[in-house]
């Protein structure tokens, strides 16, 4: 897709600008981005905004030097730059701020800021001091230069990040998902911080979101990003919200069969998990009085924009994370707590996000398939190897795994990995099933395979949870749909109201 | 120039053979070159380090003697590390089982050898275990690193063991601060008839084997693994980390601990504060050049014995200091750990381009 070049965008006259052209970057076989093209203004705030895996942070990374692209390249006001390291890109006038800040913790601000400045063997900290209060003043960043920095709260740590990069003499800044670390307060004074930056300094920021509402807020223009490809570049106010959902989610998939759903699913039964106002308290990012329930047999579907609290649902649900409110019931029986061991026994199996992180790499397919029974095949003296060869044959067969039992589980391909961890799931006959972005970076038919797993499981009468960024699989496969937004559940929908529309607007918080 | 490591995709049979040859051989010349530094001819000092102990009978057993407690620390920081939990104080837990075996030792006269010889091998175990559990608790409940804990503690052990035999345990006869030695009852059996090869070393292997079949064939072995290999992934599944943690520092300070009791009931006899030499931290450089395996560090800790008995017989007859041996030791670390990183690692060279690349 080509179409973003010659886009001719007003702006303000013959400012500066950045240019990226046709950059192409592959991981092995999977395309993070592919003929993108981009331009950054002096003095407009750029909304660059994606799902997870949309290649905005790949993008970003290019041009800071971080990451060297396949081809294309990088221009500043027409000449070629060279940009293959940070230090290149400072150099060019480049500054960024990722979403793990580069600060040494123990050190004060203005070590801090003179160890990114420094160019002389010998360090003038009351030099380093004055320009740190001049430039707070000219920014408008207000920052305690004494302070150590550990003590300062997180909106402060992200000051001090900025007017690093600032006073290291960047004139265009790249915000790394900025406000996903920031509370409610402190992130409309990071807009504030923003809007001074671009008006009064003249700065060019590139704000990597997938937040709608901020982006309204401070954004001149926005590019979307779906799948390593600019699928729209606009002015801000040309474009609505819910457009721009539309555009990050994509338009529905031409065959997608809907799943074959019993008339009313099993609306007699009671619900077999139940959470009631569950709250996990964080500056940001958490959790605040989720409620819904699931019956036996049901799939829900729990929709929004990545980063709206689902990954903390699924960590509660996992037991990596404990809830501060609220309570979790299975089968009427509350849970003292949520451990990974206390949700295991009551009958609740996961799938996580990451199926890297949910296994062993080093160890074998047959060991990871069992790791999480394994008292099951102790025997006195020994593991029962055989009845574990045996078992992981039978799942090889069952699940359509290509792989050898006594290989290592790290040499799998993605869509096995995830079939290895399914059936491990799944041998677990649990009553309740978290499966989080079961389908992420799968082929179209391991896709599919998944796809009819979690739709065989569910007829078999297991209550499901589907969290998913992909809105087609949620809408093919799931009863109802939850929809999370700011860490909350705002609204539930029947799969039969259920549209592109509808669900755009409650993720993008713009429907009651 | 600059280099960068990128994970191999897959490891040929003969490439770490290989590359372990490449490291002994290595190793055997920059040895040379130490030797031929210090004075001494090194193709004779080589013949004396590694081959003259395995030619003579009392070679060999002093050889077996002298990796008997490498035998224990080699198998404790195994266990430790393939866990993840490292633990540097194998010389801390050994110490405090020479201190739990001398008081065993010291008040055991009247018992008959079948009890006494348990009993004071318990002692060693259960001191060594109590020596890992403070670090252990602070890892497992308050998440502090146990790399500096367990390795903190250590001198505390030793300043410990003087502390008591400049105290109470000053030896009774000569004042000096050595224990006096311990009872008959509690002194281990000699396994080769006229040599000083003691039932520890029989110990020590039967711990490996123990150690082996656990970890490899057993249902907490694998979680031990597991737990070792990806912690996050282990808690996925439900298994108890910190438990699993705990228990395996547990164990790992009880066999240093052994290795400690079987000094003192098998030789020493009686507590010195010269003990241990540097066991527990050979121990790390043993498990290391191992690869973690526990058979390995059976083969080293032995290899290691005659490494040191060789270096002395050097010493003595090529008037070069006998700390070459500790020096060979050191060199054969670093080169097999090379050789570790190239057998997982290709290392890509680049010339660098531009003055911006650091």
């Amino acid at each position: 897709m080509n179409s973003v070049e010659g886009v001719v965008i007003a702006s303000r006259g013959g400012a500066p600008s950045i240019y990226l052209r046709n950059i192409t970057k592959a991981y092995g076989e999977t395309i993070a981005l592919s003929d993108v093209s981009l331009d950054l203004r002096a003095g407009e705030v750029h909304a660059l905004l994606g799902e997870n895996g949309a290649g905005k942070t790949t993008l970003m990374k290019i041009l800071y030097g971080l990451s060297q692209p396949d081809s294309g390249q990088i221009e500043a006001d027409g000449v070629a730059l060279k940009i293959e390291s940070p230090r290149d890109a400072r150099a060019a006038g480049i500054g960024m701020v990722t979403q793990h800040f580069s600060l040494v913790k123990n050190m004060t601000v203005i070590e801090n800021i003179a160890l990114a400045s420094a160019k002389t063997f010998a360090i003038d900290l009351a030099r380093v001091r004055a320009e740190i209060v001049s430039a707070s003043t000219r920014f408008g960043l207000d920052v305690p230069p004494d302070a150590i920095v550990s003590s300062l709260p997180i909106s402060l740590q992200q000051r001090v990040e900025i007017l690093k990069a600032l006073m290291s003499g960047c004139s265009y800044l790249i915000l790394d998902e900025p406000t996903a670390v920031l509370g409610p307060n402190d992130i409309d004074s990071l807009l504030e911080v923003i809007r001074r930056l671009r008006s009064d300094a003249g700065i060019g920021i590139v704000l990597i979101s997938h937040k709608m509402a901020e982006i309204e807020k401070v954004a001149d223009r926005v590019s979307v990003l779906r799948r390593g490809q600019v699928v729209s570049s606009s002015l801000a106010n040309g474009i609505t919200s819910k457009e721009l959902v539309t555009l990050m989610v994509g338009e529905q998939q031409s065959g997608a069969e809907q799943r074959q759903r019993s008339a009313s699913p099993s609306q007699s039964q009671s619900p077999i998990l139940v959470l009631e106002s569950v709250g996990v308290t964080r500056e940001a990012g958490g959790l605040s009085d989720v409620s819904f329930a699931v019956r036996p047999g049901e799939i829900l579907g729990i929709a929004g924009v990545s980063g709206n609290g689902q990954t903390e649902l699924v960590n509660v649900l996992s037991g990596t994370t404990q809830i501060d409110s609220g309570t979790i019931v299975v089968e009427g029986r509350q849970l003292g707590s949520n451990t990974p061991q206390s949700l295991m026994r009551a009958g609740v199996g996961i799938l996580g996000e990451d199926r890297h992180a949910s296994a062993v790499h080093a160890l074998q397919v047959v060991e990871n398939l069992i790791l999480d029974c394994v008292e099951k095949f102790a025997g006195k003296l020994q593991l029962r190897r055989k009845e574990m060869l045996s078992h992981c044959e039978s799942a090889i067969t069952q699940f359509e795994i290509k792989a050898n039992p006594k290989q290592a589980f790290g040499t799998l391909s993605g869509g096995n990995m995830q079939k290895v961890l399914l059936a491990r799931l799944f041998s677990r006959n649990p009553k309740v099933a978290i499966i989080s972005q079961p389908t992420r970076g799968l082929d179209v038919m391991a896709t599919n395979y998944v796809r009819s797993l979690i739709a065989q499981a569910s007829k078999q009468s297991t209550a499901v949870v589907l969290v998913s960024e992909d809105l087609d699989e949620i809408l093919e496969l799931a009863d109802r749909v939850a929809v999370m937004y700011r860490g909350s559940v705002v609204g539930i929908v029947d799969h039969s109201e259920a549209s592109r529309e509808s669900i755009g607007e409650l993720m993008a918080g713009i429907a009651k | 120039m600059k280099a960068r490591f990128v994970l191999r995709a897959s490891t040929p049979w003969w490439r770490g053979p290989l590359l372990v040859g490449a490291a002994a051989l290595l190793t055997i010349l920059i040895s040379a070159i130490m030797i031929r530094w210090a004075g001494g001819a090194p193709i004779p000092a080589v013949r004396y380090m590694f081959i003259s102990p395995l030619q003579s009978r009392f070679g060999f057993t002093e050889s077996l003697l002298s990796a008997t407690p490498l035998v224990f620390t080699g198998a404790a920081v195994a266990i430790a590390f393939r866990a993840g939990y490292w633990n540097i104080g194998a010389e801390g837990q050994l110490l405090a089982g020479t201190i739990g075996a001398t008081w065993v030792g010291l008040h055991a006269e009247s018992l008959p050898r079948i009890v006494g010889v348990p009993l004071i091998l318990l002692a060693g175990m259960l001191f060594g275990a109590l020596w890992a559990l403070t670090p252990a608790l602070l890892r497992t409940r308050l998440g502090i690193d146990e790399v500096v804990t367990t390795l903190l503690l250590n001198p505390v052990a030793l300043l410990i063991i003087t502390g008591l035999l400049n105290g109470p345990w000053r030896n009774s006869e000569s004042g000096f601060p050595d224990s006096d030695v311990i009872a008959d009852s509690t002194k281990l059996w000699i396994v080769w008839p006229n040599t000083r090869v003691h039932f520890g070393l029989a110990l020590g292997v039967v711990v490996i084997g123990l150690c082996w079949w656990f970890v490899g064939k057993m249902s907490g072995g694998l979680k031990l693994r597991a737990v070792g290999l990806a912690p996050n992934a282990a808690r996925i599944a439900g298994l108890p980390v910190e438990r699993t943690l705990l228990i395996t520092a547990l164990a790992s300070g009880g066999i240093a601990g052994l290795g400690g009791a079987s000094e003192i009931a098998g030789v020493a006899h009686q507590l010195t504060t010269g003990i241990s030499n540097n066991f527990g931290y050979t121990g790390v450089i043993v498990a290391t050049l191992a690869a973690l395996s526990f058979v390995g560090a059976l083969l080293v800790a032995l290899m290691f014995g005659v490494i040191t008995v060789g270096s002395f017989s050097a010493s003595r007859a090529l008037e070069i200091p006998s700390q070459i041996g500790q020096l060979v030791q050191a060199v054969l670390l670093i080169t097999v750990v090379c050789a570790l990183v190239i057998q997982k690692y290709r290392v890509v060279w680049t010339i660098k381009r531009s003055e911006g690349r650091k």
